[in-house]
């Protein structure tokens, strides 16, 4: 039942799985393709349901060529690869991903994996971030993208980075109404990385466009804003923070927020990718080299899976990694091709690293919330009782005491704040108390899974 | 330049192992007025006393082990006198199951050595079990229940120990791995944390690498890494009230009040020289198999992590506790084969004992170290 061991594995179906495919297909090989959600596309160009006619522009705004060019990339596929939608990759061994599909337990045994596993969002947490009502930006959008429906009639929109503008200009035009965007980035950090930015070209120009947006449609906009408390008695009536000096109500019935986006990085800490803790991002990522290579032999990693950079560098970083394989596995090489995504990569490191800073985590909100706010939502620990923990320097312990990400997410959301609050109450840097130790199951997979 | 000198400190007692032996003994010592440091290499509780399945449980063991687990069990219900916390222990009653009529015997045969020890224990029949527990499985034919065990949350107990013991008085140094240790004629000398620690005794509680220590002192035993492996599940509405067990031991099973269901059997993977531990897929999916044969129940429920940690195993499954047949002033209590977390507070006992008045009323020669005597290698070939 398993297959031969010359297979090359491709994680997820996203743009870096897309890509890493395409290049796999060219050289010959028939990768197995696994991805969690029932259709390819990713979470960015996630495809909607059967049924659902929302043309590619109302669907995916500025980027529906990209979208459209990617979908046709992958059904050119079909046929040529192994693909397995709906399927989760729980665990991976040494040469072993360990499966669930259909509620039963598989195995895909390989020669090479592409983890191309994506991200989620980013999440503050703050008073009142777990009433009904509050969302993820990245949720939101999908709400929007697979259902044509939104969280709320009067959304606020709080957190920072590309995503919260585009998000609020979609829900806008699909006529949700927009109570505000919050960005808690004050306009002046933003305004530094304007010339590095330019380098973004079309880009660059998209970000600008969705950033204006709003203003150009009499929507409330705030930068620079400081989120203090969700409200509400069942769901959301407002969202109090402070801004320009001056505390603020803001009326509405849904919140959606997110300050970036972070990798799923939990297969490639399975798989024993040592990881390092990367200053600009201020997360623990798995090291690999330009190339997609890590130091784990068969392992490679592309996309936001492994470090946020978005679609189009993930489309790249897939292709590219899937070049390594080939070439790993002695077959012939488009040597020209190769250093034409040498050079693309290289050319979005400027601009990448500009966004990252423009749209800044925002480290000290995190590490001040208020004693009251429930940190872990799954486990309901607040982060007064961690900072009351808070003995050695490290997150694991903590999390052994408190149980700061024991529950569902297993840490994925609250271990970064997490490391944020239990770091600035013992006055280290936040990479030195390390970061939540990775067990399999990934996500929650049935017991009954093992029926025989 | 030669290097620096180390730092030199005198103390009473040095302990190798933070775990809840080593833990238990530096409170029991210092509450008597010893110098004690402990010297574990990465956090208390790391290894096998703190990743556990959290079973505090009497029943079912050998009947050599079971008047440390009476002593063991009176130390549990005065934690939070000793503790200021209950490490979440609570007396659920342990309903140990048969699954056949050869398991049934078994459960019957122990009810004689359990009088012999004071447990309580009450046999339950076919029909009064389902009525009782009507979410057993039908394949389960008998039970035997001890209403005075129960469990724990493994975590709390060897962090609380040493709090406890820095409180009375006791030094606990966490990362601080022993690079050197040696009896140079007037005591030990261990060097660790950029010092070097004498002492007149020295205690090994280093669970699987207590073999390594008792090698340097000339007498190796065959012990081997072990490592039992967990599951947790969602929480999902609570209504298994005992920690369950079954004979033979391949699964185990109890839900803790917040509603997760702990279940573990068979092992995992490990490598003592990193040290790293994990659960693996194949034995996890059979503890799966296992559970949900016992309670039907509990196949639709999602499972949200694995762990496992690493345990020394001896050969005939007793841990090595008592005196040195080598050296004078050494004593060793590691070994514990995977069932060392309910003993934990009785062996710190035991060894402050041993130390404080050369004796202890617990008889402790089934598990002398020279029941070894002759073995030449310190490790062999996991001995499931």
């Amino acid at each position: 039942m398993s297959a031969p061991v010359s297979t090359v594995a491709v994680v997820g179906a996203g743009p870096a799985g897309t890509r890493a495919a395409e290049v796999l297909v060219r050289a010959g090989l028939r990768p197995v393709v696994l991805d969690e959600a029932p259709d390819n596309g990713g979470r960015i160009f996630q495809r909607p349901p059967p049924g659902f006619t929302r043309p590619y522009e109302a669907l995916y705004g500025s980027v529906a060529p990209q979208a459209r060019a990617l979908h046709a990339a992958f059904d050119g596929l079909r046929g040529r690869v192994d693909y397995r939608p709906s399927t989760l990759a729980w665990h991976l061994r040494p040469g072993t991903l360990h499966t669930l599909s259909d509620g039963q337990a598989g195995q895909v045994d390989f020669a090479q994996a592409i983890l191309c596993t994506g991200a989620m969002d980013r999440v503050v947490p703050l008073p009142g971030w777990t009433r009904p009502g509050v969302t993820t930006l990245g949720g939101a959008q999908i709400a929007l993208k697979t259902q044509g429906c939104a969280i709320g009639r009067r959304v606020a929109f709080l957190g920072t980075g590309p995503l919260l503008w585009l998000v609020a200009m979609q829900y806008a035009k699909a006529g949700a109404t927009v109570a505000a965007v919050l960005d808690t980035t004050p306009l002046a950090t933003k305004a530094r990385q304007a010339p590095a930015l330019l380098a973004g070209g079309r880009a660059f120009l998209t970000g600008l466009r969705m950033m204006a947006w709003p203003r150009l449609h009499g929507v409330k906009v705030v930068e620079g804003a400081t989120p203090l408390e969700i409200t509400g008695t069942d769901g959301v009536d407002g969202l109090r923070y402070r801004g320009g000096g001056r505390e603020h109500v803001l009326a509405c019935d849904a919140v959606a927020m997110g300050w970036g986006l972070k990798p799923e990085t939990q297969l490639a800490d399975l798989a024993g990718v040592p990881f390092d803790f990367d200053l600009v991002q201020r997360l623990h990522l798995p090291r690999r080299n330009d190339a997609g290579r890590t130091p784990v032999v068969g392992i490679y990693l592309a996309g936001d899976g492994a470090r946020i950079g978005g679609a189009e560098l993930a489309e790249l970083q897939g292709a590219r990694a899937a070049w390594s394989v080939v070439e790993d596995r002695g077959l012939p090489l488009d040597l020209p091709e190769i250093a034409r995504l040498d050079r693309a990569i290289a050319a979005q490191a400027g601009f990448r690293r500009a966004l990252d800073l423009a749209f800044p985590y925002p480290h000290a909100l995190a590490a001040e919330m208020p004693d009251a706010t429930t940190l872990c939502r799954c486990e309901a620990v607040t982060a007064g009782e961690l900072r009351a923990a808070a003995a050695p320097h490290d997150l694991n312990r903590a999390k052994a005491l408190t149980r700061l990400g024991m529950g569902r997410c297993q840490g994925r959301v609250c271990g970064p704040p997490g490391a944020e609050v239990l770091a600035a109450a013992l006055g280290c840097e936040v990479s030195e108390v390390g970061r939540l130790r990775g067990q399999w199951p990934v996500k929650p997979v049935p017991l009954s899974m093992a029926a025989e | 330049m030669s290097t620096p000198a180390l730092a030199t400190q005198q103390a009473d007692v040095v302990i190798v192992g933070g775990g809840g032996a080593g833990c238990s003994a530096a409170l029991h010592l210092a509450q008597r007025g010893a110098r004690v440091v402990v010297l574990e290499r990465g956090l208390v509780g790391s290894q096998a006393s703190g990743v556990n399945y959290g079973g505090v449980r009497q029943q079912g063991r050998h009947p050599a082990e079971l008047p440390i687990a009476r002593r063991a069990h009176a130390l549990w219900q005065r934690l939070p006198e000793l503790l200021g916390t209950d490490c979440e222990f609570e007396v659920t009653g342990h309903l140990k199951l048969a699954r056949d009529e050869a398991e049934e015997a078994d459960l019957v045969a122990y009810l004689d050595v359990a009088r012999v020890h004071g447990l309580r224990l009450r046999l339950i029949g076919r029909n009064s079990l389902h009525r009782d527990y009507p979410w057993l499985g039908p394949r389960v034919v008998a039970g035997s229940l001890a209403p005075d065990d129960g469990a724990a949350n493994p975590r709390l107990l060897a962090p609380a120990l040493a709090r406890a013991a820095i409180a009375a008085g006791a030094q606990v140094l966490e990362g601080a791995e022993v690079l050197g240790l040696a009896h140079d004629g007037a005591g030990f000398v261990a060097e660790a944390a950029g010092t070097l620690f004498r002492a007149p005794w020295l205690l090994n509680c280093a669970g699987f690498w207590g073999g390594k220590i008792a090698a340097t002192f000339g007498e190796p035993v065959p012990v081997s890494p072990m490592s039992p492996l967990m599951l947790v599940s969602e929480p999902v509405p609570w209504f298994i009230e005992p920690n369950l067990g079954v004979v033979g031991g391949n699964v185990y099973l109890r839900q803790i009040r917040r509603g997760n269901i702990i279940f573990g059997g068979g092992r995992g993977e490990n490598d003592p020289a990193i040290p790293y531990a994990r659960a693996l897929p194949g034995p996890a999916m059979r503890a799966m198999r296992l559970a949900s044969e016992l309670v039907p129940a509990l196949a639709g429920v999602q499972i949200i992590r694995s762990w496992t940690g690493i345990d020394g195993e001896m050969p005939d499954h007793l841990p090595v506790i008592g005196a040195s047949a080598t050296t004078p002033g050494l004593l060793h209590a590691f070994g514990f084969s995977g069932h060392g977390f309910q003993l934990g507070p009785a062996i710190g006992a035991i060894l402050a004992e041993l130390v404080f008045d050369g004796r202890t009323d617990l008889p402790l020669e089934p598990f002398a170290i020279g029941r070894f005597a002759g073995t030449t290698a310190s490790t062999m070939g996991d001995g499931t």
